[in-house]
C-alpha cells in the first residue's frame, strides 16, 4: 500500500500543552485521489490536514514520500517534496498582482533585478490548468473563491502533487464551491491529489474518492466514499459506543426566570427573539463552529453593540457594558483562555479580582487581604493546583488555568453564568471537576447557559438545549429524547438548509 | 529549568547587579567618585529625567509609548519661564505641570479616540508640541533670574536638593498608585491583555488615557526644575528626553511589550546611565565612548528582555 502512495504518515501525534489533539493517525494518499477527511468539532481533521501539508509539526510519528521517511517536515520541505497547503486564512499578499503572488519566490530574475515575466509564465499555466483569472489585477481586489484560486495557481507552480485544502469553502456561495470541486476533479484527473478538510458532509460525500473519518484525536477508519452515506458518515464521527462521562444529576425543578432575552439583535449577526433561564436551570447552546454560539452569548452580556433587551432577575440592563452586566450577576467564561480570559503577566490573585476591584477596594486603594480572601476560598473550591495565591498562571496547566478563569467569574456570585467552551483543552480530571461544579452553581439557583462544540458536553449538563446556526436559535430539543446523532445531523440538516437558501 | 532560572534571575536584577559592579570599578579607579557630594549630584543632575522616566513606566506597562513627552517638557520650560517674567514667578511653577497634564491628556485621547499606536500619534504631536513651543518663545531663551523662581532648582532642604525631595516623593506616589491602587492593577491588565480586561468589565481607554495624563504631568514637573535651575525657558529645553526616558524604562526590565514592570526599576535604569555618564567624565575618557557605551548597555538588556519572550 505504501509503495504507491504519494505521501503517507504513521503513527502520527500532535500535543497541544498536555492534551492529544492527534493519537496514532496512518494515512495514505494514493496518487490522483481526493480525500476527505471529516470529523466532529475538535476531532483533530484539521489539525491533521495542516501536520500533511508541514504546518504543523507532529510530535510523534513519520511522514513519508515516496518510500522515503523524511527527518522534517515543515512547509518549505512539504513543498520541495510536491505538497502544498492552502490555508483557511489564504496567505497572499494583497498588493501584489494575481501573477506576482503566483510566483512569488519564483521570480525569474537576473542578478536579483526581476525581469517581469511572471503575466506571461502565468499564462502558460492558466492554459495548462484551465484555471483564469486576470493575470495583472490585485490580489487584494479579487473574491474569496478567486484568491483561492491564486492559492491553488501557486502550488500548480510549485509542481505540487498534493494539495491540502483546509476547510476552503467557509466563506464561499454554493455556486463558488461548485466551481471548487470542478477544479479539484480536474486536477485529480491530472493525477495530482487533493486532501479536503471541511465538516460539510454533503460536499465531502459529492466531490471526494475515498473519506477518513477522525475521532477524538484518532482515526476511526478510510473507506471509499461510494460507500458511505450521510448517516454512516455521522454514525462513524460519533463511534459505535458513547463514551462515558459522568455528568451530574441535573436538577428538574427551577425556580422564577433570572435572564431573559428578547429581540436581541447585534452587528456581529446574530439575532435571539427570545430567551429565557431559570433559576437553576442549564440551557444549552449546540452548533458546528462557526455558528454563531460565541456571538450570541458577546451579545447578551454586551461585549458586542446589539439592540434588544436583557433584563437579569428583572432588572433591564440599561447601559448595556459588561461592567453593568458583572455588576446585576451576569458574567460569561470566554472561550479563549489565553486570548481573552487570563493576563498572563498577573498572578493567579489578580486574574480572579480583576472584575471585582470595585467591591475589593476603598477609596480606589485595593483591600489586599480580602482580595487574598477571596482567591484564597476559590482556588480551595475549584481545587486548583498548585494553589497559590500568588501563583504565575501562564506555567499552569490548562486545566487548572481554565478554574482559574471559571474562578475569576464566580468570584462575583454571580445569578447567571454563561460559559463558552468550559473545557476546551483541559485533562479528564479538570473536566470533571468544572462539570462538577457547574451541577453544584445550579443546585444554588445559578440560571446557567452552556456553550460547547462537544455536543455530548452540551447535551449531559443541561435540561435544555438549543440548536445554533447562523447567529440563530434554529431549534429546541430535549436532551433526554435526542441522542448526539441526531443532534449532529439535526445541524447538518440546518445547515444545508441555510447552503441551498444562500 | 536551572537555566530559565538563571536567566529569569538576571532579567530581574540585572540592572541592581550592573549599578554595583559599577560602583565597585568606580570607587576603585576614582577618588573622587564615592563622595556624599558627587553621589548627590547624580541625583541632583538627573532628577528631572528621573521623573520622566517614573511615569514612563505606567505608559509602557499599559502596552504604550510617548514620543512626545521631550515636547511637553519643551512646552513646560517655556510656559513657565515666560509665566514667571510676565505674570508671577510662582504662577509658572505652579502652572506648568498642569500644562504637560492637559497635553498628556490630549495624547491620551488622540490615542484612543483615533484608535492609532500611540507610538505614531505621540511623534505627530511631539511635533505640534515643540511647533507650539517654538512660537510661544519666539524661537528665543526666555531668561528667568528671579528669585522666588530659581529657588525651586538650586535649592536646598534638609542638606538635599528640591529636585531630589520631588523625584523621591513623585516615584513613592507612582509605585504606591501601581501596586496598591485599582487604578494600577487596571494598568497591568490593560497592558497584559487587553481584551481580557475589556471582558471584565474595565474601561479601557480610561486607563490608557489617565496613564498618558500623568506621563505629560510628570514631563512637566520635570521640565520645572531644569528651567528653574538654569533660570532659562527654551523650546530646544527637552530634546531627546523621551528616548532617554525610554531607554532608562527598558534598561531597568519593564517588559517593552507591556503589563509587567515597576517604577523602582527606572529610577535603577536612570541611575545605571547616570553612572556611565559620571564615571566618563571623572575619569575624563573621550565622551565619544560614552554614546556608544550606553548604546552597548541598552541592546544587552533589550536583548536579555527578548530572550525571556521567546520562551
Amino acid at each position: 500500500m505504501t509503495g504507491d502512495a504519494l505521501l503517507s504518515v504513521r503513527g502520527i501525534g500532535v500535543r497541544f500543552g498536555d492534551v492529544d489533539v492527534l493519537s496514532g493517525v496512518d494515512l495514505d494518499i494514493r496518487p490522483g485521489e481526493i480525500h476527505g477527511l471529516i470529523g466532529e468539532n475538535g476531532a483533530g481533521k484539521s489539525t491533521l490536514g495542516k501536520v500533511l501539508g508541514g504546518y504543523y509539526r507532529a510530535t510523534h510519528g513519520r511522514v513519508i514520500v515516496g518510500g522515503q521517511t523524511q527527518d522534517r517536515w515543515d512547509t518549505p520541505t512539504a513543498l520541495a517534496n510536491g505538497v502544498a497547503i492552502m490555508h483557511q486564512e489564504l496567505q497572499l499578499v494583497p498588493a501584489l498582482t494575481v501573477a506576482q503572488n503566483v510566483f512569488l519566490g519564483l521570480e525569474e530574475n537576473s542578478h536579483g533585478i526581476l525581469r517581469r515575466t511572471e503575466a506571461a509564465r502565468l499564462e502558460t499555466l492558466m492554459d495548462e490548468s484551465g484555471l483564469r483569472l486576470e493575470p495583472n489585477a490585485r490580489a487584494a481586489s479579487l473574491t474569496i473563491a478567486e484568491q483561492q484560486k491564486i492559492e491553488i495557481l501557486r502550488a500548480l507552480a510549485r509542481q505540487a502533487r498534493v494539495i491540502v485544502m483546509d476547510e476552503p469553502t467557509a466563506s464561499l456561495s454554493r455556486k463558488e464551491i461548485d466551481q471548487l470541486h470542478r477544479i479539484m476533479r480536474a486536477l485529480r484527473d491530472e493525477g495530482r491529489s487533493i486532501i479536503y478538510v471541511t465538516h460539510f458532509l454533503n460536499d465531502i460525500l459529492e466531490v471526494t474518492d475515498r473519506i477518513t473519518v477522525l475521532r477524538n484525536g484518532e482515526k476511526v477508519h478510510t473507506r471509499e466514499t461510494a460507500g458511505e452515506t450521510r448517516e454512516t458518515l455521522v454514525s462513524a464521527m460519533l463511534g459505535g459506543v458513547k463514551t462515558e462521562t459522568l455528568y451530574p444529576p441535573r436538577a428538574r425543578t427551577h425556580g422564577g426566570v433570572v435572564l431573559s432575552v428578547r429581540d436581541l439583535v447585534s452587528t456581529n449577526g446574530t439575532r435571539v427573539d427570545r430567551l429565557d433561564i431559570r433559576a437553576g436551570e442549564i440551557v444549552g447552546l449546540a452548533g458546528l463552529v462557526g455558528a454563531g454560539r460565541s456571538e450570541i452569548a458577546r451579545a447578551i452580556i454586551g461585549a458586542d453593540p446589539a439592540t434588544g433587551t436583557v433584563e437579569v432577575a428583572g432588572r433591564v440592563l440599561r447601559e448595556r457594558t459588561i461592567a453593568e452586566a458583572t455588576e446585576a450577576g451576569l458574567v460569561m467564561v470566554p472561550e479563549d483562555r489565553r486570548g481573552q480570559g487570563l493576563v498572563m503577566s498577573l498572578p493567579v490573585r489578580a486574574n480572579i479580582s480583576l472584575p471585582h476591584l470595585r467591591r475589593l477596594s476603598l477609596g480606589g486603594i485595593m483591600a489586599k487581604a480580602r482580595e487574598r480572601a477571596l482567591a484564597l476560598g476559590l482556588i480551595r473550591q475549584l481545587d486548583v493546583r498548585p494553589a497559590i495565591v500568588d501563583g504565575d498562571v501562564s506555567n499552569y496547566s490548562g486545566g487548572n488555568q481554565q478554574k482559574v478563569l471559571i474562578g475569576k467569574w464566580l468570584a462575583g456570585d454571580p445569578k447567571v453564568l454563561i460559559l463558552d467552551e468550559p473545557s476546551r483543552g483541559v485533562d479528564v480530571g479538570a473536566r470533571e471537576t468544572i462539570h462538577r461544579e457547574i451541577g453544584r452553581l445550579a443546585s444554588q439557583g445559578v440560571a446557567i447557559l452552556v456553550i460547547s462544540s462537544e455536543i455530548d458536553e452540551v447535551l449531559g449538563l443541561a435540561t435544555r438545549v438549543f440548536l445554533v446556526d447562523r447567529g440563530r436559535l434554529v431549534d429546541e430539543i430535549d436532551p433526554d429524547e435526542v441522542g448526539e446523532a441526531r443532534v449532529l445531523a439535526a445541524l447538518f440538516n440546518h445547515q444545508g438548509t441555510g447552503d441551498t437558501a444562500a | 529549568m536551572t537555566r530559565a532560572k538563571s536567566l529569569q534571575f538576571l532579567q530581574t536584577y540585572a540592572v541592581l547587579i550592573l549599578i554595583a559592579l559599577l560602583m565597585v570599578a568606580l570607587t576603585l579607579l576614582s577618588d573622587s567618585f564615592l563622595t556624599g557630594r558627587n553621589l548627590l549630584n547624580i541625583l541632583n543632575q538627573n532628577a528631572p529625567l528621573a521623573i520622566m522616566a517614573a511615569a514612563m513606566t505606567l505608559v509602557i506597562i499599559v502596552g504604550g509609548f510617548d514620543l512626545s513627552v521631550g515636547a511637553i517638557f519643551a512646552m513646560g520650560s517655556v510656559t513657565s519661564a515666560w509665566l514667571a517674567v510676565n505674570v508671577n514667578p510662582f504662577l509658572g511653577l505652579a502652572l506648568a505641570p498642569f500644562v504637560g497634564l492637559a497635553l498628556g491628556l490630549a495624547n491620551g485621547v488622540a490615542i484612543t479616540a483615533l484608535r492609532v499606536h500611540s507610538f505614531l500619534a505621540t511623534i505627530a504631536t511631539a511635533l505640534i508640541f515643540k511647533g507650539i513651543a517654538v512660537a510661544l518663545s519666539d524661537g528665543r531663551l526666555i531668561s528667568a533670574r528671579i528669585d522666588s523662581f530659581t529657588w525651586l532648582g538650586r535649592g536646598r532642604f534638609l542638606e538635599v536638593f528640591n529636585s531630589v525631595w520631588l523625584m523621591v516623593v513623585f516615584a513613592l506616589i507612582l509605585t504606591f498608585l501601581l501596586t496598591s491602587t485599582t487604578f494600577g492593577r487596571r494598568i497591568f491588565s490593560v497592558g497584559g491583555n487587553e481584551e481580557a480586561a475589556i471582558l471584565s468589565g474595565i474601561r479601557t481607554n480610561r486607563v490608557k488615557i489617565a496613564a498618558f495624563a500623568i506621563n505629560g504631568f510628570a514631563a512637566g514637573l520635570a521640565s520645572i526644575i531644569t528651567t528653574s535651575r538654569v533660570a532659562l525657558g527654551q523650546a530646544t529645553a527637552g530634546d531627546g528626553l523621551e528616548l532617554q526616558a525610554i531607554a532608562a524604562v527598558i534598561l531597568g526590565g519593564t517588559s517593552i511589550y507591556g503589563g509587567q514592570g515597576a517604577v523602582w526599576r527606572s529610577l535603577a535604569g536612570v541611575f545605571l546611565l547616570a553612572l556611565v555618564s559620571n564615571g566618563f567624565n571623572i575619569l575624563s575618557i573621550d565622551p565619544f565612548y560614552r554614546d556608544l557605551t550606553m548604546g552597548l548597555i541598552i541592546l544587552a538588556a533589550v536583548g536579555i528582555s527578548a530572550l525571556g519572550q521567546r520562551r
